[in-house]
């Protein structure tokens, strides 16, 4: 398969008055035609924004370095007149928030209209319905309701009828950040069934950000874990679930709840702060499996199989690590070199 | 969920509401001239007039009556849409209603197309592009003309306008021989003039209405500026502008028919409630600009502490209200569909 979208090293980061925030660091990513990843992680460690830069959807003073590379183009270096024409029949965004993502003063059908005229103003308005209705069907929304105002709808209808707002372009990439965060599980289930056609009915590549493992175990093809702006590891989902490599990874997985659950295990520690992270692996501070290699030195991205990635020192390369540096690190050592 | 439906019974449900809201009303100007110091006889004679003379005449137009009698009466002649006489100069209210009416309709008109112009280009143009030198002016602009009270802005154009730059004429509503030859119509000298081709009178009656309507109009507009710029400014930070733009809808789009748009609703409303202020600033811009309409006259009857003619115009401004909010609510149900409901 081939991939539809390429990110490499891309960096994102905005200027706050406390420094900058690097929110994204060196991201590498891709991304094949009609299928599925889904990027997981805290909250806070960059994956929305990382879901809004890949589409050039960021707030005001934020900067971008690096490649994402769309049917070959970088969309990092072009125009926003340009990026503005793929966003839609190329690029499609969903968000966490149904209920407010509609503009109240405006029927179901007014959006979509809008929607399809501003890049096809060849259709002719009965075909601007008749696709309209087509999609807002495989939605499950009857063309009855068409003629409606957002505020008649629940959030669930609310959130298929995003999902078919972004859909009726036939964009080749979808980025679903969150979509049923805010939906009760009988509407996310629904939803991720949507989702998980999408290539049967759309042929459309999604790009799942959640932070919910259960589902990338249910709709993903392949996971990359977000730490601290960076992949902490990537690979196919089954195979990462099966065989976490990275502690992060690992932990993680511990951390869900199941029928079985008898102890709530957590993370000790909170998400570090993206303005100054942690020397080293950013995640050293709360890594069960520190060396003495980990604060000192950047880890280096390895391939532990073909098809993976992880970026942990325990997986190498041996000959980047210096003598002793393998070594556990005890943890008043740690709070020396966070000192430091 | 019919939408024909909903806005009809919307539209019974408000229209019934006015009935209790105007007698409310008309009870209250009764009542708050009683309470009000002076005597509109003796006030209307002078203030010199011997004590029989003031009895006879109070007991002639019945106001030695108990109060709640008069108030009977009064509510009688209202339901038979009689306004009464003016107790000073014997002038029946209707007609002041309708020929002074005509002249503060004339103002206050293009008093808001001046606040609405005013107020929309600068308070989008601020909201849009937030802290910009533009915003920074557009912002100074509305504070200063919101703070200073609309006589001084008069005062300020009749002195550069009027009487530095020469320009314009700085007091009523046209000149003597305009006012002399145009028939009246409609008694608003503007229809009139164009009514019959009048143009050269039409010329002097514009010239007339520069200085007033302006003034009015800007500081109406500088309420304006404020609450557009402010709305723009949240509207831009809306959830579903990320999501149009999202969608690739064109910038210039997203602003105009999303931003924009929505922006304005909420103001729709404040402009209804701010009629009550131009109102009252007409009453001072009239008396600035010796302008006949409702509001200097108003003022005049005050002073002679006329009951009659007070009543009627507080009446008369108070309906306008009424009927502005009505107008104001039918409009937001139309542009708002969750008001329906």
């Amino acid at each position: 398969m081939t991939a539809i979208l390429e990110v490499r090293d891309l960096r994102l980061w905005y200027g706050t008055a406390r420094g900058s925030v690097r929110a994204v660091d060196r991201v590498s990513l891709e991304i094949d035609a009609g299928s599925v990843l889904g990027l997981v992680g805290e909250s806070g460690c960059g994956k929305s924004t990382l879901g809004r830069g890949i589409l050039g959807l960021l707030p005001e003073g934020a900067r971008a370095d690096g490649e994402v590379l769309y049917k070959g183009r970088n969309l990092v270096t072009m125009s926003p007149r340009e990026l503005r024409r793929l966003r839609g029949p190329d690029l499609g965004l969903i968000f966490q928030e149904p209920m407010t993502r509609l503009n109240p003063l405006l029927r179901i059908e007014d959006h979509f209209r809008e929607t399809i005229e501003q890049h096809d103003s060849k259709l002719t308005p009965k075909d601007v319905r008749r696709r309209s209705l087509d999609t807002l069907g495989r939605m499950g929304i009857p063309p009855t309701r068409f003629r409606q105002y957002p505020h008649e709808f629940s959030g669930g209808m609310r959130q298929r009828i995003m999902i078919a707002l972004a859909l009726v372009l036939r964009p080749s990439l979808l980025v679903a950040d969150e979509p049923t965060t805010s939906l009760d599980v009988i509407v996310e289930a629904q939803i991720l069934r949507i989702l998980a056609d999408l290539k049967e009915n759309f042929d459309t590549a999604l790009l799942l950000i959640t932070h919910n493992l259960g589902i990338v175990a249910e709709a993903c093809d392949r996971v990359a874990v977000m730490y601290a702006g960076q992949i902490a590891e990537e690979g196919p989902a089954r195979d990462v679930f099966a065989d976490p490599k990275h502690p992060y990874t690992r932990e993680l997985l511990r951390s869900t709840i199941s029928l079985d659950t008898k102890v709530l295990h957590s993370i000790p520690g909170a998400p570090p702060n993206l303005i100054s992270p942690p020397s080293g692996c950013h995640f050293h501070p709360r890594c069960p499996d520190v060396m003495r290699v980990c604060p000192a030195h950047d880890p280096i991205e390895t391939q532990p199989d073909p098809d993976r990635r992880v970026l942990c020192w325990l997986h190498g390369p041996e000959r980047e690590i210096p003598d002793g540096g393998t070594a556990p690190l005890e943890r008043e050592q740690i709070a020396v070199a966070e000192e430091a | 969920m019919n939408q024909g439906s909903s806005l009809k019974r919307y539209a019974i449900t408000r229209l019934a509401l006015v009935v209790p809201m105007v007698f409310i009303l008309l009870t209250l100007v009764f009542l708050l001239m009683r309470v009000a110091p002076g005597n509109p006889v003796s006030a209307s004679l002078g203030g010199h007039a011997p004590p029989s003379v003031i009895k006879a005449i109070s007991h002639q137009l019945g106001y030695d009556k108990p109060v709640y009698v008069q108030y009977g009466h009064y509510l009688g002649q209202i339901i038979r849409g009689n306004f009464g006489t003016t107790i000073s100069d014997r002038r029946s209210v209707g007609s002041i209603i309708l020929v002074n009416g005509a002249a503060t309709l004339e103002l206050t008109f293009f008093a808001m197309i001046v606040a609405v112009v005013v107020g929309m280009l600068i308070g989008l143009l601020s909201g849009r592009y937030r802290d910009s030198p533009l915003d920074a002016g557009g912002r100074l602009f509305g504070i200063v003309v919101y703070a200073t009270p609309v006589f001084f802005l008069g005062l300020l154009a009749q002195l550069i306008f009027g009487v530095w730059l020469g320009w314009l004429p700085i007091s009523d509503q046209a000149s003597p021989i305009t006012q002399a030859l145009l028939q009246t119509h409609t008694n608003i000298f503007f229809l009139d003039a164009i009514i019959d081709r009048n143009w050269s009178a039409l010329w002097d009656i514009t010239q007339h209405l520069i200085l007033p309507a302006t003034t009015l109009g800007i500081v109406y507009g500088g309420v304006f500026i404020r609450l557009i710029r402010v709305n723009v400014i949240r509207t831009m930070k809306e959830d579903y502008i990320e999501a149009a733009r999202a969608r690739g809808i064109k910038e210039r789009s997203v602003v105009y028919h999303h931003a924009f748009r929505n922006a304005l609703v909420p103001v729709i409303t404040v402009v209804g409630l701010q009629l009550a202020l131009l109102l009252g600033g007409a009453i001072l811009t009239e008396t600035t600009f010796n302008w006949p309409g409702l509001g200097h006259e108003l003022y005049i009857y005050l002073q002679n502490r006329d009951y009659a003619a007070v009543q009627g115009i507080v009446v008369v401004f108070a309906l306008v209200v009424v009927a502005a909010s009505i107008v104001i609510d039918f409009a937001n149900a139309f542009i708002d569909p969750r008001v329906r409901y």
